[in-house]
């Protein structure tokens, strides 16, 4: 379909002089300022990270196929899912999304040659690498047993594994999120061309800008804690551990101070995408603009004041339970009025299925799911008997996965000719997206299940009668773990082979489809003026 | 609203086992229950109803001709309120529902029979207060209200029995507590829910739910031990507690008779009602509690005490009437 579409449009000059051929050798790239090349560095960083992060999930499930552990001791099964999770929350989630596309489209979208500070923006990427260069050492001589919460006293005082060298690599990593929210907050605020009022700016951005705020507000609170841990581990201070008189409850509130919240900036910039696809593919204005936009930044914000019910087993007291218990509760109100926004979009529209609507079909069905389970967490009665089993892990993988990797895949697809000026194979790509939908139901819908049965996790063995439901977990992530490596190839492929792509091949609106594919370097030869709303589809012509 | 397949779902429990519910074995895991199939109903109903409507709309707009636009609709206010109040109630409901419940299930009943339990890399200690200890193991009687209180050893673990659907932590440095009520009978999972090193998944045990009668002949059975007080009333002369503590007018610490349970002033003019933790700290750090017109003489048994001895002292401070004297003086 989409070559038809090609074809319609005018073919692209391939001689023409655009960001990606302007300049060559690996020198040009690593000191590259161009906010474009910056955001392909972060893409073949954390693709890196990602397929790092699956492989030890895949071995883990592999594990799990039998009640006594398939593979491995349990310390070695401890290491594979502390590595997953910080592998895939801290280098692989956070920066997904805003790194990558965010890097590449917000200057295109809002009508700006760059982001405002280019050389913080390739700072960010360097400090970045070297924060998951840490990790990935740390991980890779010994690793770290921890999971990605690091609770003391065990990761101040008990554990013999590498905790203050990955502890380092997050820390270090932290900064290049604060520091690339800070200049996407100044680029939206002082960049916009002339014309794209706030009212105006597409879904994404606001997205991104909610994101951001988190970036600047709550990374510093995890970096200060991961630096107290550290300290801590060295010079036992004091502050967690109770055996020198610290309260390892402390942490636990830094922490997730910190770690709620960046659940939010795993699924807002999904939310982002999500949004601009809809649109694209059904050829419509977005169903409610001000009340997606709104509701991203009362995520945002509420998402500060929910830490508590990560806690409700601790012992905190009724009150604070009850405080926390309501407040989780408000935010389902803000996802749920997205989630309705979205699908009254379809209404009228004119939807056709490339690969990119199916993710962003998919992240809808995923993200109702793994928002409806969080109203079992966010109950308190239910959350007792839930929290720290198997129905965590489902339903955060369903919001993380399900959620933010499924609007991750589909934004890249949806962008993807835009970034390299190429065709991907469109039936592929859909097959992909089928696989990846059908594995991942698999791997995670028995999840669900094991945890209301009790199943705790982090188990390396478990009992016998649990043994088919996880064996059901682990032929889906096989089955999700093909459906990542299609595309992986033909992504790859079609940067070399892929049909040369049009400015527009999707016929969508917004500022990144009227200029050629892929983008000159200055983005824009003259600074457009913006006359007309976001997703202005009545218009006609595409 | 799946509240009504429930007894259906224990039809089938009994005709050998739903593979899809955990036993349900005390007072409280049934209305547990009930909010769980309602929580899935409303999940179920909402994701069938955006998937279906999602599907209508797939198949009903899909675009015709190539160049086709979608029709421009405008966004009517009161469906936008629709769908924020409808979300908002649904929660205010499930909000009353699950802390009414969560409020009623947190307090043990007076009549409570208590449990002590000690969590350590990589297991279970637990203590009857009429001395008998187990490892891994809880024997309890059916139909009467038990509390455990508990602590740990080392790191954070979490005391988890899914038939009863408790859980609680079990912190380093404090005393946390959960109770119960078994109704039934059985053999039942009692998991470590919080991850705590390498062993983790093996600090795992079972709980024997068993008839009154059964109870009594197992703790009247095995080694004959001293109750829990009458091991603390030896750690008591063993540690030279006596010399201060001596319950006399003149000894150099207050008397500990009928103290337990009962409000105290602290020197810094706070008043704290004695219980497990300031009877701990009282001993670990003394300092920290000392009582107005007594000396700051007492030393530190913090490295020389463990958790299971402060529990047994615990127990015997409990166990002294008023007008009990100390060591039987």
């Amino acid at each position: 379909m989409s070559t038809a579409i090609a074809e319609l449009q005018e073919s692209p000059a391939e001689s023409r002089v655009n960001y990606l051929n302007a300049t060559y050798g690996i020198k040009s790239w690593l000191l590259t300022l161009d906010h474009k090349r910056i955001g392909l560095l972060y893409l073949g960083s954390i693709t890196l990270m990602f397929f790092v992060g699956g492989m030890a999930a895949v071995l883990m499930r592999l594990h799990l196929t039998e009640p006594q552990g398939a593979l491995f001791e349990p310390e070695t099964y401890n290491k594979l899912f502390s590595t997953h999770g910080i592998i895939m929350v801290f280098f692989f989630l956070v920066p997904s999304i805003p790194a990558t596309l965010g890097n590449f489209l917000i200057p295109l979208m809002i009508g700006a040659r760059d982001v405002a500070f280019p050389r913080l923006n390739l700072m960010s990427w360097y400090i970045f690498i070297t924060g998951a260069a840490l990790a990935l050492y740390a991980t890779l001589s010994g690793g770290v047993d921890t999971g990605w919460t690091f609770y003391p006293p065990y990761s101040a005082a008990f554990s013999h594994t590498n905790v203050v060298a990955v502890a380092l690599g997050v820390f270090v990593a932290g900064f290049s999120s604060i520091l690339t929210g800070l200049n996407f907050i100044v680029t939206i605020h002082k960049m916009r061309a002339p014309g794209m009022t706030w009212f105006r700016l597409p879904l994404f951005i606001w997205a991104l800008y909610a994101t951001s705020l988190i970036f600047v507000l709550g990374t510093p609170v995890i970096a200060i804690t991961l630096f107290l841990l550290g300290m801590e581990r060295i010079l036992h201070v004091g502050i967690f551990d109770p055996a020198v008189g610290g309260d390892p409850l402390l942490f636990q509130h830094l922490f997730w101070f910190y770690s709620h919240p960046a659940v939010y900036i795993m699924i807002l910039p999904g939310m982002g995408v999500v949004s601009e696809l809809i649109t694209a593919f059904s050829r419509k204005k977005i169903f409610g603009y001000a009340f997606v936009a709104f509701s991203s930044l009362s995520i945002a914000i509420i998402s500060f004041i929910v830490w508590g019910h990560h806690m409700f087993v601790t012992g905190q007291s009724i009150y604070a339970g009850l405080v926390f218990s309501v407040l989780s509760f408000l935010v389902a109100i803000p996802s749920a009025v997205k989630v309705f926004n979205w699908t009254a979009t379809l209404y009228k529209g004119s939807i056709s299925y490339e690969a990119p609507m199916l993710y962003a079909l998919g992240f809808i069905g995923l993200f109702t799911i793994g928002g409806l389970t969080g109203l079992f967490l966010a109950a308190l009665a239910t959350d007792v008997h839930l929290n720290g089993t198997y129905f965590i892990v489902a339903h955060f993988h369903y919001v993380m996965v399900g959620g933010a990797v499924m609007a991750y895949m589909g934004g890249l697809h949806f962008w993807w000719p835009k970034i390299t000026g190429r065709l991907y194979p469109d039936m592929w790509a859909r097959i992909a997206a089928a696989i990846i939908f059908i594995g991942f139901n698999l791997t995670f819908f028995p999840q669900f299940v094991l945890g209301y049965l009790g199943m705790p996790r982090r188990y390396a063995i478990y009992p016998s009668e649990f043994q088919v439901l996880n064996v059901m977990s682990s032929a889906g992530a096989s089955i999700l773990g093909i459906g990542y490596v299609i595309p992986l190839i033909y992504l790859i492929w079609s940067m070399r082979y892929g049909k040369p792509a049009p400015p527009n091949p999707w016929g969508a609106k917004g500022l990144e489809w009227t200029i050629p594919s892929p983008p000159p370097t200055e983005n824009f030869e003259t600074i457009p003026v913006v006359t007309e709303d976001a997703y202005n589809y009545a218009s006609g012509a595409h | 609203m799946m509240a009504f397949l429930q007894p259906g779902f224990e039809l089938l429990a009994t005709m050998g086992g739903n593979p899809f519910q955990p036993p349900s074995a005390s007072t409280i895991s049934s209305s547990v229950d009930q909010l769980y199939y309602l929580l899935s109903g409303i999940t179920i109903f909402f994701t069938v109803l955006i998937f279906s409507i999602i599907f209508y709309f797939m198949i009903k707009y899909r675009r015709k001709t190539p160049n086709e636009s979608g029709t421009e609709t405008h966004t009517p206010m009161s469906l936008e309120l629709t769908w924020t109040i409808i979300p908002s109630l649904i929660c205010v409901v499930l909000f009353v529902w699950s802390s009414a419940l969560y409020v009623r299930n947190g307090r043990p009943p007076a009549s409570s029979t208590e449990i002590f339990v000690i969590g350590k890399q990589w297991m279970w200690h637990l203590q009857h207060p009429e001395g008998p200890r187990e490892i891994n193991e809880l024997h309890v009687p059916v139909g009467v209200p038990v509390k455990l209180t508990m602590t740990s050893q080392d790191v954070i673990h979490d005391f988890y029995i899914p038939a009863f659907r408790v859980k609680k932590d079990v912190l380093p440095g404090r005393y946390s507590s959960i109770w119960f009520q078994p109704t039934e009978t059985g053999t039942f999972h009692l998991f470590c829910a919080q991850y705590c090193g390498t062993n983790h998944s093996e600090m795992v045990g079972w709980v024997y739910v068993m008839s009154p009668t059964d109870y009594a002949a197992w703790l009247a059975g095995g080694e004959k031990t001293e109750s829990m007080a009458q091991q603390g009333e030896r750690l008591f002369s063993q540690f030279g507690c006596g010399s201060c503590h001596s319950g006399d007018a003149a000894g150099r610490g207050p008397s500990l008779a009928g103290i337990y349970g009962k409000p105290e002033k602290t020197q810094n003019g706070e008043t704290k009602v004695v219980d497990e933790a300031l009877i701990r700290q009282a001993i670990l750090n003394p300092n920290s509690v000392h009582m107005p017109g007594y000396q700051e003489i007492m030393p530190t048994y913090a490295g020389q005490i463990d958790e299971e001895q402060i529990l047994q002292l615990v127990a015997y401070v409990k166990s002294l009437g008023a007008e009990e004297r100390i060591n039987g003086k």
